[in-house]
C-alpha cells in the first residue's frame, strides 16, 4: 500500500509571483516532488479555496483584508506554514510604500495620475480594501518556517521540501543563504 | 536647488578648524565644536569639513549620523534630552517630559515651530542617583521635579543662555557613602609616581603583578598582563616581539571613561574627586609600558567636568608631573589629552573606542589583534578603565601586597559601585571584593529589593533568591552598576526598557545585533501592548541565542541578558502580560483598515477584519 501522499498548498499575497517562479525551477525534481505531494490550493491547480492539508507556503506580504482572509484560511487548514521570501518575511518590495501617507498614495494614482475617467477613488467592496502599511505574514499568523531569499533559489526551496518531506529539521547551508 | 543658509560657514567655522587642524582625527572634536556652535551640522559645513580634512563629504556625515549629541537635522536652539534609564522611569521622567513639552507647546522628538526648543530622551546620563536627570546643550540637569521645570521652561522661553541659568540646577553631589582603601586615603599629587620611580619601573610592574591587579571595566583581564604585551609588542626584552610594526617605539596610553552602561557613575565621581589618582595612574602605566602620549577619552554626556579636568592636567604640567622630563628623568616624557564622545555606548568597547579616538565612527574593529599590539593609528595601546588607573596608582604608592590584602584570592582590592534605584541612600559605595549583594543592601537602605541588576543591562539580574551571592569576577563580575528594583516594581518594565537601550545603542555594523535588537525590541513592545503570546517567549529565546553567538561584539553579545535572565528567574512578570491565545497578530488589523475606510467611504463586511 502507498503512504497517503502529503497535501500542499501554496498562495502569494502582496509579492510579484518571482517565489513561485523559483518554485517551478526546481524542473524535472518537480516529477520527484508529485510522487510524494498532492497539490491542493496553487496557482498551479486554480482551486480558490484550500482544503485540509500539511503544508501552506505563503509568499508576499499582507497589505490588504483580502490577504488576511487567505492567511487565516492557510493558517487554519494547514498544519504546518512557511513564509517564503523576502516579502512574506519582512514586507519587502510592497512595504516600501509604508513610508507614504496612504492618502496620498491614492490621490496619486486616482487623482492626479492622467488618464482615468472621473478622478474617483474606487469602492467597490469587491476590491480588497488596503492597510495603512504592508505588514509580514508573522506578524498576523503564526508562522513555522521562514525561507529567506529574494527569491530563494531553486536549490534551497527543494533541500527545504526535501528536509520538510523526510521529517527532518529543514536545515539550508551558508550557500544557500548568501545571495552577493 | 535650495537657497544657501549659511553662506559665510567658511568664514564661521574659521576658528573650529583652525583648532584642530587639518588631521582626519579630529574630526569627530570639530563636527562636536560645530554641533554647539549652530546647534546641528548642515550640508554647508559638511562639505567644508570635508575639504578641509581633504576627506569625502560622506565621511562626515557617516561620522555626524552616527553620534547621538550630533545631528543632520536643526534641532531646538535648546535641545533638552531627558535620560531614560529605567532608574529615570521609575522616578517619573516619562510623566515629567510630557509635562514639560506641554509646557512649551513641543512634541516629543520635534522641534518647536520657532526653533527655540527641542525635547528628546536619550541613553543613561550617569546621574541615576539624582536621576530624574536631563542634558540641556550637552549640560547635566538633575533631580528634576515641577518646580525645576517650570523655572527651565521659562528661561528657556526667555531666551537666556544656558552659562547664565541658574547654578542650582546644574549642581551633580558626589553621594560618596562608603569608603575603603582607595577612596579614603588622602592622595598627594606626585607621591605615587615618585614611589614609582624610586622602586623601578620593572619593579614596579612586578608589584602590579603581585597585586593581582584586574580590569574595573567588568571584564577582569589582569592589568599587568596588558601592560607586559603593549611593552613587549615592540621590544621583547629577550629579543622576541609580538608584532613587527618597523620598530617604532610609540605606544599610547588610554584611560577609557564612556562611562555608558546605564546605571554605572563611579568614573565620573573618580574624575569629580579623585582625578589626580586617575592621571598619576595613567602616568605610571605609561612609564612601564614606554608611552608617551595618553588620552581620556571621556564620555559626551561629562563634558562638564572637561574644564575642571584641563585645569587638573595644566596643575599637573605646572607641578612637573606630566610634559617633558617628568620628575626631572630626562627621559620620562608624558602628556594627556583630553577627547570626548559624543553620545555613543559602543565606545566603551576598546576597540571602537579608538576607532572614535581616531575620528570615525564607534564600530568595534576585529580582534585579534588587540590593541595592545595594534591599537590607537595601529600602534601598541593600553585601554584600561578609570578606577583600574586609580587603583594601580595606589599600588604604585603602597606596592603590591598591600593590595593584594583585600578582596578575595581572584579578586583583589576594593570595587567601586554605584547603586541607584529603590534604596534610601544611592550613591558610590566602596566595598572590599567578595562582598554579598545581602550585606549591600542593607548598607544602601534597599530592604525591599526584590531584584537587583548588577553591571547594567549587559551583566546579571539577581533575584532575591540569590542575594548571597558576592561582588567578584568569579561570582558576580561587575563594572560597577547596581540598580535595585523592589518588591512592587514591574521587571518586566526593566527588560523593556533594556531591549530600547540596546536596539538604540548597536552600530549596525553586523545583521544579528542590527536586527537582532530591533526585532527583541518590538516583541518586547507587543508583549507590553498586550499583543504577545506563549510563543513570542519561544522567539525571543531564539532571538537571545542567535545574538549571543552571532554578534561581532560583546554589546550583541550581551544584548539578550536582560530578556533572557528575566524570562529566567521572573517567569511570571512575563506570563502575567501574555494571551491566553497561541498566536496574536502584533497589530489592530481592523484598525489598520481605518484609513482605506476613510478615504474610499466603505462601510462594507469586507471592509472590517
Amino acid at each position: 500500500m502507498s503512504e497517503r501522499k502529503i497535501r500542499l498548498a501554496t498562495c502569494s499575497l502582496a509579492g510579484c509571483f518571482g517565489c513561485h517562479m523559483s518554485f517551478l525551477d526546481i524542473d524535472e525534481r518537480l516529477f520527484d516532488l508529485l510522487e510524494r505531494v498532492e497539490f491542493d490550493r496553487t496557482p498551479l491547480t486554480d482551486i480558490k479555496h484550500c482544503g485540509p492539508c500539511d503544508v501552506g507556503i505563503v509568499e508576499g506580504g499582507v497589505c490588504n483584508a483580502e490577504n488576511v482572509h487567505v492567511l487565516r484560511e492557510f493558517r487554519n487548514r494547514c498544519k504546518v506554514l512557511v513564509a517564503i521570501g523576502a516579502c512574506a518575511i519582512n514586507g519587502g518590495i510592497p512595504a516600501m510604500r509604508n513610508n507614504i501617507d496612504l492618502w496620498e498614495c491614492f490621490q496619486e494614482v486616482y487623482q492626479y495620475e492622467g488618464g482615468l475617467e472621473g478622478g474617483q477613488v474606487p469602492n467597490d467592496p469587491e476590491l480588497p480594501l488596503p492597510f495603512d502599511k504592508v505588514h509580514p505574514v508573522y506578524e498576523v499568523v503564526k508562522v513555522d518556517y521562514f525561507l529567506p531569499g529574494c527569491p530563494p533559489s531553486a536549490d534551497a526551496i527543494w533541500k527545504f521540501l526535501s528536509d520538510l518531506l523526510a521529517g527532518r529539521e529543514p536545515k539550508l547551508d551558508y550557500g544557500m543563504l548568501h545571495y552577493d | 536647488m535650495e537657497p544657501c543658509e549659511f553662506p559665510d560657514i567658511e568664514r564661521r567655522l574659521a576658528p573650529v578648524l583652525e583648532k584642530h587642524g587639518r588631521d582626519a582625527s579630529g574630526l569627530l572634536q570639530i563636527l562636536r565644536d560645530v554641533q554647539d556652535l549652530l546647534h546641528f551640522i548642515p550640508p554647508e559645513a559638511v562639505t567644508c569639513i570635508a575639504g578641509r580634512l581633504g576627506i569625502p563629504r560622506t565621511s562626515v556625515e557617516g561620522v555626524a549620523g552616527f553620534y547621538a549629541f550630533l545631528s543632520l537635522e536643526p534641532v531646538g536652539e535648546y535641545r533638552v534630552l531627558f535620560s531614560d534609564n529605567i532608574t529615570d522611569n521609575m522616578l517619573g521622567n516619562r510623566e515629567l517630559m510630557q509635562y514639560f513639552c506641554n509646557k512649551l507647546w513641543v512634541e516629543p522628538g520635534k522641534v518647536s515651530e520657532d526653533n527655540l526648543v527641542s525635547v528628546d530622551t536619550t541613553s543613561c546620563t550617569g546621574m541615576c542617583d539624582q536621576g530624574p536627570a536631563a542634558l540641556v546643550n550637552g549640560w547635566p540637569l538633575t533631580s528634576l521635579d515641577h518646580n525645576r521645570l517650570d523655572l527651565i521652561a521659562e528661561l528657556i522661553r526667555i531666551r537666556k543662555p544656558v552659562a547664565e541659568w541658574p547654578p542650582m540646577l546644574f549642581e551633580v553631589a558626589d553621594n560618596v557613602r562608603r569608603k575603603d582603601a582607595l577612596l579614603g586615603e588622602a592622595f598627594e599629587p606626585g607621591s605615587a609616581l615618585r614611589a614609582t620611580l624610586a622602586r623601578g619601573i620593572r619593579e614596579t610592574l612586578a608589584e602590579v603583578d603581585k597585586a593581582n591587579l584586574r580590569g574595573r571595566g567588568g571584564a577582569g583581564f589582569k592589568t599587568a598582563s596588558k601592560w607586559t604585551f603593549c611593552h613587549a609588542a615592540i621590544a621583547g626584552e629577550d629579543g622576541s616581539a609580538l608584532c613587527d610594526i618597523g620598530g617604532s617605539p610609540v605606544r599610547f596610553i588610554v584611560c577609557n571613561a564612556d562611562e555608558g552602561e546605564p546605571g554605572t557613575f563611579k568614573d565620573r565621581v573618580l574624575l569629580t574627586r579623585y582625578a589626580d589618582l586617575v592621571f598619576e595612574g595613567m602616568t605610571i602605566g605609561a612609564r612601564v609600558v614606554g608611552a608617551s602620549k595618553g588620552f581620556l577619552y571621556l564620555r559626551g554626556e561629562y563634558r562638564y567636568l572637561l574644564q575642571p579636568l584641563e585645569a587638573v592636567l595644566q596643575r599637573r604640567r605646572d607641578a612637573g608631573l606630566l610634559g617633558d622630563g617628568i620628575l626631572d628623568q630626562a627621559d620620562f616624557s608624558f602628556d594627556i589629552e583630553i577627547h570626548l564622545g559624543a553620545g555613543a555606548y559602543i565606545c566603551g568597547e576598546e576597540s571602537a573606542l579608538i576607532e572614535s579616538l581616531e575620528g570615525r565612527r564607534g564600530r568595534p574593529r576585529n580582534r585579534p589583534p588587540f590593541p595592545v599590539t595594534h591599537g590607537y593609528r595601529g600602534r601598541p595601546t593600553v585601554v584600561d578603565n578609570v578606577e583600574t588607573f586609580a587603583a594601580a596608582a595606589n599600588i604604585g604608592l603602597h606596592g603590591g601586597a598591600w593590595f593584594a590584602a583585600q578582596g578575595t584570592s581572584q579578586s583583589t582590592g576594593t570595587k567601586l559601585l554605584s547603586i541607584s534605584g529603590d534604596v534610601s541612600r544611592p550613591g558610590i559605595y566602596e566595598y572590599p571584593f567578595g562582598v554579598t549583594v545581602e550585606q549591600i543592601l542593607r548598607d544602601c537602605g534597599g530592604e525591599d529589593a526584590h531584584a537587583v541588576q548588577v553591571s547594567g543591562p549587559s551583566g546579571t539580574l539577581v533575584s532575591w533568591q540569590e542575594f548571597g551571592r558576592r561582588i567578584a569576577f568569579e561570582d558576580l563580575s561587575t563594572a560597577g552598576a547596581f540598580m535595585v528594583f523592589h518588591r512592587q516594581r514591574e521587571m518586566f518594565a526593566a527588560a523593556h526598557n533594556f531591549t530600547h537601550f540596546f536596539a538604540h545603542e548597536s552600530c549596525g555594523f553586523c545583521t544579528p545585533c542590527r536586527v537582532g535588537t530591533q526585532l527583541q525590541k518590538k516583541i518586547m513592545d507587543k508583549i507590553a501592548g498586550g499583543h504577545g503570546t506563549a510563543s513570542d517567549l519561544e522567539e525571543l529565546k531564539n532571538l537571545g541565542h542567535v545574538l549571543k553567538t552571532m554578534s561581532h561584539c560583546g554589546l550583541g553579545g550581551s544584548a539578550a541578558n536582560p530578556v533572557l535572565d528575566t524570562l529566567k528567574k521572573f517567569p511570571g512578570t512575563f506570563e502575567r502580560k501574555l494571551k491566553a491565545l497561541a498566536f496574536e497578530p502584533a497589530f489592530d488589523l481592523d484598525g489598520a483598515l481605518e484609513t482605506a475606510r476613510e478615504i474610499t467611504g466603505r462601510d462594507d463586511e469586507w471592509a472590517h477584519l
